[in-house]
């Protein structure tokens, strides 16, 4: 069985509520996802800004109330979860925050930060405590004296790996990473990919690795799924996707993917364009408007997202399994 | 090797916590640093005037009506024969005393009701937020006026009066703060670790809204003071024979062209001390608020 199991899953924000007006509609930021991730692997999730990587991301979490759908973690349902069942189950789920300034608190001592999932949960006390967290400090790299600074005094790499150490300090079997690297500069986020393929292996870790960034993306993952405007459009294993996508709007994200090899001439695909509004999205497959390839079918039914025998998806009318190659 | 022999003995010098930079700050701060000794006086003088103060402020001395200043009474006697001096010091306890608490009741009360409806929104929120502007626009003097003359003066009486005025203000302060601080990530990261509300409330978000809360309550001291001055000028305030300096001051007031100093003395403290709580709480202000802070730490990266 697998480890996650999503099932058209959506989170859509109501636009324009309040006492006096009805509800003008809502941002559909997740619009019926989708994705099974199994234990071990890390599954790539890609996209534009907007497109709701991280909303779905959050939403697994239940860190934001999704609006339906199904969420199969561990064989629990977590959305028939009360919250106190729900604060239990989150030892075996965490997540790495983006902005490593903004997601520790300035107030608190780094060896607090990183206990107090410890604390919560009650699995050390004193000493003990201590010494997992100094165990946890070593573990994403930081030393025995860090533990009674406070974050303002470290730099940016330093303190994504104390996030890290405060994810791992449950013993958590998933991770989502929400842009993890997006914030680093390129040396430091070499650091942390390989710090994070590190732990993976050791503590047989599973990851949702969120990123804008596919080189990242090609690096660490196992799978990715490419997400546009609340859908996967398009999913498959990671070589898979970089040699042979299928998927227009994939194509158009993989041309733009810069190649440090001047000799090497591409073609690029340029979209027409801009994403449209998540809250009046097109009917039919949503990327229809930009798409070069659409045909009358595009604009008139949403494609499913259909697999070939290789576990290849694709939510195309045009290139989906068993259409044009 | 050097470098990081130095680096390892910089090390633990640089670990603290931001509140040393605050008083760091706080120390070069002059006028704040005047009004805090002026504040520290006052308090001292209201904590210990039992052994300041040369004679009981409530003793009557009917042959030492409106005695001149001397050895004996270094401001002279009231109109009752009571020794000017104490009952000044004395003045200082029951002001200070009233205010005090009226600023915690408000405080905390305040606080609390900012906390809640920060943190959870929803119907609560709207509803409380909304009785608490009927509060805000009902003129503060007003309604002491009314709740006086309903329950009778007394100082708990005062203390309710003058805290409950305050309270709007404090929620909507403490309300905003949390509404932003609620937005940060590691509020996320922490619900991610399975914290429960309290936990949240009381571990993350009071620390971060501490800031405003003492800025404010270190400026509404001096305004209780006032209050309570005020409302024992109009004679709502405790029992007359108690010494406060609004009621010495309203009591001075009918002698203020033969003996100004009857009215003068209570004034001027009251002036002081509104005066000395202001320059703290600006000066609290001045370092506490977020944008010098960052000015502060953008001048200390570079």
């Amino acid at each position: 069985m697998s480890l996650l199991e999503i099932r058209n899953l959506k989170k859509h924000f109501p636009v324009g509520e309040g006492w006096f007006s009805r509800g003008k509609g809502a941002v559909k930021a997740v619009d019926g996802v989708d994705l099974t991730i199994e234990e071990g692997e890390t599954l790539g999730l890609v996209g534009e800004s907007g497109c709701g990587k991280s909303t779905l991301g959050r939403t697994i979490l239940r860190l934001i109330e999704p609006t339906s759908g199904e969420i199969n973690f561990l064989g629990k349902n977590l959305l028939s979860l009360s919250q106190r069942d729900l604060r239990t189950a989150r030892r075996d789920m965490q997540i790495i925050f983006q902005d490593p300034y903004a997601s520790l608190n300035p107030r608190m001592r780094v060896g607090d930060i990183v206990g107090e999932g410890l604390e919560i949960h009650k699995l050390a006390k004193g000493k003990a405590k201590r010494d997992r967290v100094m165990e946890l400090l070593h573990q994403v790299g930081l030393r025995d004296d860090h533990y009674d600074r406070y974050p303002h005094e470290f730099s940016g790499g330093q303190r994504q790996r104390i996030g890290i150490a405060r994810a791992l300090a449950v013993n958590p079997k998933f991770i989502v990473c929400d842009e993890p690297v997006s914030s680093l500069d390129v040396s430091i986020q070499a650091q942390i990919i390989n710090l994070l393929q590190e732990l993976q292996e050791k503590l047989r870790l599973t990851y949702l690795f969120i990123s804008h960034d596919l080189r990242v993306v090609e690096h660490i993952s196992h799978r990715v799924a490419i997400m546009y405007l609340g859908k996967v459009v398009e999913i498959a294993k990671s070589d898979t996707i970089y040699r042979d996508a299928k998927h227009p709007y994939t194509r158009a994200l993989l041309s733009a993917v810069p190649i440090p090899d001047m000799s090497k001439k591409k073609e690029r695909v340029v979209l027409e364009g801009d994403v449209p509004s998540p809250v009046n999205p097109p009917p039919g497959c949503t990327f229809h408007p930009r798409c070069a390839y659409r045909e009358a079918a595009c604009s008139q039914t949403v494609p499913p997202l259909e697999f070939s025998a290789d576990g290849h998806g694709v939510s195309c009318h045009v290139f989906g399994p068993g259409k044009r190659p | 090797m050097k470098a990081e022999a130095a680096l390892a003995s910089t090390a633990p010098a640089r670990s603290h916590s931001p509140w040393r930079n605050y008083w760091r700050q706080f120390r070069q701060n002059g006028l704040g640093l005047c009004g805090f000794a002026i504040s520290a006086l006052i308090t001292a003088l209201a904590i210990f005037a039992p052994v300041i103060a040369p004679y009981d402020p409530i003793q009557v001395n009917a042959d030492k009506i409106f005695e001149a200043r001397s050895w004996s009474h270094w401001l002279g006697t009231d109109e009752l024969g009571r020794d000017f001096l104490s009952r000044l010091i004395h003045g200082a306890r029951i002001s200070f005393f009233v205010g005090i608490v009226a600023v915690a009741f408000k405080t905390v009360v305040g606080t609390f009701i900012g906390l809640v409806t920060g943190y959870f929104e929803g119907v609560v929120d709207s509803l409380l937020m909304r009785c608490l502007d009927v509060l805000y626009a009902f003129p503060r003097t007003l309604l002491a006026l009314l709740i006086l003359a309903v329950v009778g003066p007394s100082i708990p009486a005062l203390i309710f009066v003058i805290g409950l005025g305050g309270i709007p203000q404090f929620a909507r302060i403490v309300r905003g703060a949390v509404l932003s601080a609620k937005q940060n990530e590691y509020i996320v990261a922490a619900r991610s670790l399975g914290a429960t509300s309290t936990r949240i409330l009381w571990r993350y978000l009071l620390p971060n809204v501490l800031a405003p809360i003492l800025i404010l309550s270190s400026l509404s001291l001096a305004r209780a003071i006032t209050a309570e001055a005020g409302l024992s000028f109009l004679g709502l305030g405790v029992d007359p024979t108690l010494p406060t300096w609004g009621g010495m001051l309203r009591a001075g007031s009918p002698y203020l062209r033969l003996h100004p100093h009857l009215a003068v003395f209570p004034g001027l403290l009251i002036m002081l001390a509104v005066l000395g709580f202001n320059a703290m709480g600006d000066a609290i202000r001045d370092i506490l608020d977020p944008r010098m802070l960052n000015r502060v730490r953008g001048g200390r990266t570079t």
